[in-house]
């Protein structure tokens, strides 16, 4: 039997995902370590931006930050900051949002801005919005990869900085977001799309070894279950392999152990 | 016409005063370090500080009292963490009260764009659902006049200043950037006067017919400052010294190791290749040594 990591299975979870020749606009951390993955193995022709205002990057190494020199090396072209948001995102032309959260809840909002207190005087500042705001109101989809636990998966957002499902049901296709919204949470316990009618996120699929209590326990509400659960496919010796290439050709590059983001 | 060229120093001293809108760009590429170093040296204060992602620069004016306020859509040291001073400001009030206005990279994109067109405000599909506009009343929704829409709008940004580093100038002080441009252009034409760093000052610029390329006639200042973006990166010139960018996290946590750390190296030195030799950089020869890739 093949082993590997939680961080594993979710990384190449979501890596399947991806189609060839989709279009991505890409977060930082683990959104792009899936994807690169994606690239790196069954879809060769996915086409990945950053909002550093590269397109068609092909990173030989994860990179550090959004903006790294590596990004634009290899990328088909490198446009400015103005021009990523406006022409390629807000112009319609991103299939799908790929993005990480502090926080997410019931409904698939995204938190990265406080938690706790109050935003003049928060328990803990985090980086804030960035580009998210507008890659989850204007991608065709989003997919939020996020580690599951009772402090990340809440039932209420402490802040909401970019949008899901909002209250759930029709509240976001009122609120003037376009695209579907998050149509997929992919985390280290198993993957949750929301039901088509109420909108709250349902676990579809557990990855192998976990249970359904061992989710629940996880979420920090009362989290419902399809009622036909299906098991994550366990990663291929050539997934795992590819991964870690690019995690250790990463390490290498930035000085860091190798870890998956 | 007067030469825009001039020391770091001067154009500091010459242009930046206290209590002004001051916007330093630079997306992870090419950050002005040297020109944020300089202005903590000569001590400015009050200053509203524009930048998309505050990190490690505005970390540094941030601790060292030179900021009332941050414009931002995104504050943290990229791979690493916190930025620790800013957080102590918002949170703490350290070294002083720091006010904050929120906005998001699309709309600060916009922003520059509107300042840099003579705009008096930026339109965007922005902000949908989301809770920043509840803490942020520069954050306003309008209809659109042909369609109905409801869409954001934010005032134009025009900093009294801006400052941004590049790779190159020549000697009449036309300046050229590669890589990734992030909004430095947008920042320079939105800004009553702009000063550039640059790595080196060459005879030709061969810049490229659709090049992002500025004018000497809309530049305040063109200084040649090698290294100028340390610990960020000059593509083409050096790469980003991620170690440092790991190592600000242990210096800046605590007040007191921040201050004894800017007090040695950034105000305990009178210049960049001064600053660069205190904190053990590779030296000046070797940066500048051609072939080193980004």
């Amino acid at each position: 039997m093949t082993t590997y990591t939680p961080n594993e299975i979710m990384t190449v979870e979501a890596a399947r995902r991806l189609a060839n020749g989709t279009v991505c606009f890409v977060g930082i951390g683990l959104p792009s370590a899936a994807a690169n993955l994606a690239r790196l193995t069954h879809a060769p022709d996915v086409v990945l931006i950053y909002e550093s205002g590269t397109i068609g990057a092909k990173p030989e190494v994860l990179p550090l930050s959004i903006g790294d020199g590596e990004l634009a090396e290899h990328a088909d072209t490198v446009v400015s900051v103005p021009e990523i948001f406006r022409y390629w995102l807000q112009g319609g032309r991103v299939d799908v949002g790929f993005l990480g959260a502090a926080q997410v809840d019931r409904f698939g909002n995204i938190n990265t801005t406080v938690i706790g207190g109050d935003y003049a005087k928060p328990k803990v500042r985090l980086p804030g919005a960035g580009g998210a705001p507008e890659i989850a109101s204007n991608a065709r989809e989003t997919w939020i990869i996020i580690r599951q636990s009772k402090r990340t998966f809440v039932s209420k957002v402490d802040f909401l900085t970019s949008v899901g499902h909002l209250e759930g049901g029709d509240s976001r296709a009122k609120s003037g977001a376009r695209g579907k919204g998050p149509t997929a949470v992919i985390t280290d316990l198993g993957v949750l799309t929301p039901d088509p009618v109420t909108r709250e996120l349902t676990l579809v699929a557990i990855h192998p070894g976990i249970t359904v209590e061992q989710a629940k326990a996880a979420t920090g509400w009362d989290l419902k279950v399809a009622p036909d659960l299906a098991v994550t496919r366990e990663p291929t010796e050539a997934e795992l392999k590819a991964l870690r290439a690019l995690q250790e050709k990463t390490a290498k590059a930035h000085g860091t152990s190798a870890v998956s983001e | 016409m007067t030469s825009p060229l001039m020391p770091l120093h001067d154009a500091i001293a010459r242009f930046v005063q206290d209590g002004q809108t001051l916007a330093m760009e630079g997306f992870t590429h090419l950050i002005p370090f040297a020109a944020g170093h300089e202005v903590i040296r000569q001590g400015r204060s009050g200053l509203t500080l524009v930048r998309m992602t505050p990190d490690i620069l505005y970390d540094q004016m941030i601790g060292m009292g030179c900021a009332k306020a941050v414009v931002f859509s995104w504050g943290g040291n990229p791979g690493v963490g916190s930025i620790h001073r800013f957080r102590d400001a918002i949170e703490d009030g350290w070294p002083a009260p720091l006010a904050i206005h929120e906005h998001s990279h699309a709309d600060m994109a916009g922003r520059y764009q509107a300042g840099a067109s003579g705009l008096p405000f930026s339109v965007l599909r922005g902000y949908v659902g989301s809770d920043l506009p509840k803490h942020n009343p520069e954050i306003r929704t309008i209809e659109c006049p042909f369609t109905g829409e409801k869409l954001a709008a934010t005032p134009a940004i025009n900093p009294d200043v801006a400052v941004i580093h590049a790779q190159r100038a020549d000697r009449k002080g036309n300046v050229l950037i590669e890589g990734i441009v992030g909004v430095q252009k947008e920042a320079v034409l939105a800004a009553k006067r702009a000063i550039v760093t640059v790595e080196e000052i060459v005879e030709d610029l061969r810049a490229p017919m659709n090049a992002c390329f500025l004018p000497h006639w809309v530049l305040g200042a063109v200084c040649e400052v090698p290294r100028g973006a340390h610990p960020s990166y000059a593509h083409g010139y050096y790469d980003r010294d991620n170690a440092f960018c790991k190592a600000w996290d242990g210096i800046s946590r605590d007040r007191e190791t921040f201050l004894a750390w800017m007090k040695k190296h950034v105000l305990g030195t009178k210049t960049h290749a001064e600053f660069l030799d205190s904190i053990g950089s590779p030296t000046m020869a070797a940066a500048a040594a051609p072939g080193m890739t980004g």
